[in-house]
């Protein structure tokens, strides 16, 4: 079986100026969140797409789905956790808890910021999970990379060509995400910022899947302005 | 729904934009595309300068098969082959549709097939037989044209008619002459040009001439210009002289410059000329059974087929219109992977 999760769990504390998610500000006519989910929906390969959205927004995401998708979708909304790591638990523990997966049964897990994903990137991603077992959605990086351990003066410049932003989707079997996710610690849950890393952490093989640059994530209110820019560029042509 | 659409800016220049969508309808995603004259022009920027400012930005491709993604009214499953019909009517009047004003052509008077995914209404699709080689699969339009033309000779053609000449040694050419071969099996298909290297490749036909040695004694029925260009002209010319009284010549060949014609001879013999751009739905559907049929014409079909390029970028765009444009024989075909 194949689901998607749309990750919605964030309050956007780094949006600034607005109590309201960025997921659920409007790019152009529709909530950002609305775009997103309009990628997956149109692919009928997913037996279930899975809405994680912040507690106090769940009804209002529910709202939004009936008003864009009516009431006879395959979307289903869940509470988000307070880290992304438990937000993708109770996505997996809704899975679990509601169908008969085997070990070849893949989660296509997405930002909800990010409204330009292809339907390509989303394709590859299955095919990848199916073959693979994991993926990660990355361009590769343009900006030099620097790093610097005390935010002073620069420890090291990587060699660039090795380097890669890494974007969404990220796809799993399920069945060994979920064991993955058990078998960490408290020092490696703690440091876990993504979903990829769980299976880098046990040394297991994640495949790159070609990105789009743009795949831009809404996480900035800049970010917003831009997308919104490029969104009604079309409607002058 | 937001799309990604991959429009050429200016000559040379692709780039990607965002474009809104319908859920409503068929959703396709684009999976082989095949590169026209047309669009090399467009991309060489040897259209006129007023026509590329009109026109630009623009999505180019308009021959094409895709995937269904999606369809609102389930007349198509997901998963289903389709060919994509790039004359798209805004209304309806007396005319066929490929050559009403009401209608607008993909790649021509707005955004062609080169995007994430397209969204068409349903007379705008045929399906395809799942044993169809979708590389040849893709310029299924520019077949559909040859065949439109020859449909109308067939309305007029009559018993007496055994020579059919097809003027020009290129891929509308050798598809033309292709299915004139299959559909008039009674008519003796010559074939003029002026590559032996092209002209070498139509085996089919019952005689190739190069134009500069052709007999003097030899006279055709019907005439199919396939030529195009300035080059029209003399190939228009060397038809009329050859043509028998009262024949018809149809003519598929583009050109960017008017072309003078011998009226004079055009008179004396009460010869008729029928000009052919574009088709529609019935013609995709006509060449879908033929091809369904004639199942042998996929490898004459596929010997067109002189580059595959995979697209996972805009340059690998930009290197499959290079590599076509210094092609000077055959079908350059774009795996859709982007």
């Amino acid at each position: 079986m194949i689901f998607a999760a749309i990750l919605a769990g964030g309050i956007g504390s780094r949006m600034g100026g607005t109590d309201t998610p960025k997921q659920f500000l409007d790019l152009g006519d529709k909530p950002v969140i609305i775009h997103t989910i309009e990628k997956f929906v149109i692919n009928s390969k997913f037996d279930k797409i899975l809405v994680l959205s912040p507690k106090n927004f769940i009804n209002h995401t529910n709202n939004l789905i009936n008003e864009y998708f009516g009431e006879d979708t395959n979307i289903v909304v869940l509470e988000g956790g307070q880290t992304r790591n438990d937000t993708l638990v109770n996505a997996i523990d809704y899975i679990s808890e509601n169908f008969d997966i085997d070990d070849d049964s893949i989660i296509v897990t997405h930002d909800s910021v990010r409204p330009f994903v292809t339907h390509r990137i989303i394709e590859d991603n299955i095919k990848a999970a199916k073959e693979f077992g994991a993926c990660d959605t990355v361009i590769p990086a343009t900006d030099t990379i620097v790093e610097s351990v005390d935010s002073k003066v620069i420890t090291n410049i990587p060699i660039r060509d090795n380097f890669y932003q890494g974007q969404t989707p990220q796809s799993f079997k399920i069945n060994k995400l979920s064991e993955l996710i058990n078998s960490l610690n408290e020092r490696e849950t703690n440091i876990l910022t993504d979903a990829c890393k769980i299976f880098v952490l046990k040394n297991e093989d994640v495949y790159l899947v070609d990105g789009e640059i743009t795949n831009i994530k809404i996480t900035y209110p800049y970010d917003l302005k831009l997308a919104n820019t490029i969104l009604k560029e079309s409607d002058h042509d | 729904m937001i799309n990604i659409v991959y429009r050429l800016k200016s000559p040379k220049f692709f780039e990607e934009a965002i474009d809104d969508i319908e859920l409503d309808g068929v959703v396709v995603r684009p999976t082989y595309l095949s590169i026209c004259q047309a669009d090399q022009r467009y991309y060489q920027g040897s259209r006129p300068p007023e026509i590329l400012s009109e026109k630009l930005p623009m999505a180019l491709i308009h021959e094409a098969v895709g995937e269904v993604v999606s369809d609102s009214e389930s007349v198509f499953s997901p998963g289903d082959n389709v060919v994509m019909i790039p004359n798209t009517p805004f209304g309806k009047d007396c005319y066929r549709a490929n050559y009403s004003k009401l209608s607008k052509f993909r790649g021509s008077g707005f955004d062609g097939f080169t995007s994430d995914l397209v969204s068409l209404n349903h007379d705008r699709l045929v399906k395809l037989p799942d044993d169809f080689n979708l590389e040849v699969s893709s310029f299924i339009e520019l077949i559909s044209v040859a065949y439109q033309g020859i449909m109308k000779f067939m309305e007029f053609k009559k018993a007496s008619c055994k020579v059919l000449g097809v003027w020009g040694d290129g891929n509308l050419g050798y598809i033309t002459a292709l299915l004139l071969k299959q559909i008039c099996p009674d008519c003796e298909v010559a074939v003029f040009g002026k590559h032996l290297e092209n002209l070498n490749l139509f085996s089919f036909a019952d005689n190739v001439y190069m134009i500069h040695n052709v007999p003097k004694d030899l006279k055709i029925d019907h005439a199919f210009e396939c030529v195009g260009s300035a080059a029209s002209q003399s190939a228009i010319e060397q038809i009329i002289s050859l043509i028998n009284p009262q024949g018809t010549i149809s003519l598929f060949g583009v050109s960017e410059y008017p072309i003078p014609i011998n009226t004079r001879m055009l008179l004396e013999k009460g010869l008729t000329i029928q000009g052919n751009s574009r088709s529609e739905r019935e013609d995709f559907e006509g060449v879908v059974n033929l091809l369904d049929e004639n199942p042998q014409l996929f490898s004459y079909l596929s010997k067109l087929i002189t580059n595959v390029c995979e697209i996972k970028s805009i340059d690998d765009l930009k290197t499959a219109f290079d590599k076509e444009y210094i092609s000077n024989f055959g079908k350059t075909i774009l795996k859709w992977e982007i």
